[in-house]
């Protein structure tokens, strides 16, 4: 239930954000510091996400070569620094985890 | 004089690269949903109800790593703020359109929808100056809304059936493939190319380093904390470089 309550919100809240100014009547312009500041969001969110996936095993800092998934994390970013290719830094990530834990013996 | 049915078309045309990128993307989400132990039904509803890629991401890995229903529906329309910014963009070229077609369009306006439809306004624009015909009359008149349309619908249509597949593919998926590590990976496939000037690299690492260090703050409000921090120092930095 309030896994449903939850896709509800976010979906009604999305699709407001998305009408906001193309249903406005009058439109006027949004202030520019605050267009500067919307697009900080997503170069903000994801690597606030993506770091404790990486960094963070149990809530610990886990940066020995016992946690697999830093390195091939690292190694996913500069596949994507370098190539800016969606399906190609997953797909070397991916790889890099599962060659990491097969050498780790999991 | 463009018709409808040819905007429509070149609206669908123009977004068929895009396709390939998204196809994927929505197969991997359908799997990893899966994964995060979301229903099917609910995983299927959620591309219908939020149609937000990223936003949709974010919410399986935060419901998988067990946040605070309050945190995720923060992060996931914070995330989804940025559209307010194609909204403002696209608004000058949609407002004589009635409120209907103004209804369906806000619910098809994705990252993909966007960059596509503006680029197409801002060109025919050019060409509408040039020409002798050039009038307010005729851009009220421009059906230009159904090349909008048709790049939303069908972007809509194939996110859709992707990620069903990828639900119906993730119910066969072994724990100990660790799919659920796609998630990470595909944000730094998103976020790392769109980094360009110091304020934006800077912005991204404080907010990633802070998210680490505040991840035993209660409620993880380290996430947002850690977004905050991040969007305050880049746009410092970037309000200090451009004065």
């Amino acid at each position: 239930m309030t896994l449903w309550l939850m896709l509800f919100v976010i979906g009604a809240v999305t699709y407001a954000i998305r009408l906001s100014c193309i249903g406005l009547l009058g439109q006027r312009d949004m202030p520019a510091l605050l267009l500067k500041a919307l697009r900080f969001v997503p170069i903000a969110v994801l690597p606030a996400i993506i770091l404790p996936e990486l960094f963070l095993r149990n809530n610990a800092l886990a940066l020995s070569l016992q946690n697999p998934r830093w390195m091939a994390g690292l190694l996913a970013g500069f596949v994507a620094w370098r190539t800016r290719n969606v399906l190609l830094t997953i797909a070397v990530g991916m790889v890099a985890l599962w060659v990491l834990e097969f050498l780790l013996g999991r | 004089m463009v018709s409808k049915r040819s905007e429509f078309l070149n609206g669908i045309k123009s977004i068929l690269p895009i396709l390939l990128g998204v196809l994927p993307f929505g197969l991997i989400y359908g799997v990893s949903a899966r994964g995060a132990g979301l229903p099917i039904i609910a995983a299927q509803a959620m591309s219908f109800i939020v149609f937000a890629g990223s936003a949709q991401f974010v919410t399986v890995q935060l419901i998988s790593a067990g946040v605070p229903v309050g945190i995720i529906i923060l992060t996931a329309c914070l995330l989804n703020l940025r559209h307010a910014l194609y909204s403002a963009s696209l608004a000058p070229y949609v407002k004589h359109l009635p409120r209907r077609w103004k209804m369906l369009l806000a619910y098809v306006l994705t990252d993909e929808a966007y960059a596509v439809t503006i680029t197409h306004y801002r060109q025919s624009n050019d060409v509408d100056a040039q020409s002798a015909y050039a009038n307010d009359a005729q851009e009220a008149t421009a059906p230009r809304h159904w090349y909008f349309l048709g790049t939303g619908l069908t972007l809509w249509t194939v996110w859709q059936i992707s990620t069903a597949v990828g639900i119906l593919l993730g119910a066969n998926v072994p724990a100990s493939w660790s799919l659920d590590f796609t998630l990470p990976l595909t944000f730094i496939a998103l976020v790392i190319p769109t980094l360009k000037t110091r304020a934006e690299w800077i912005a991204a690492a404080t907010a990633g380093v802070v998210a680490v260090l505040a991840a035993g703050l209660p409620l993880n409000l380290g996430l947002l904390v850690a977004t905050l921090t991040g969007m305050a120092i880049g746009l410092g930095l970037e309000v200090k470089a451009g004065a």
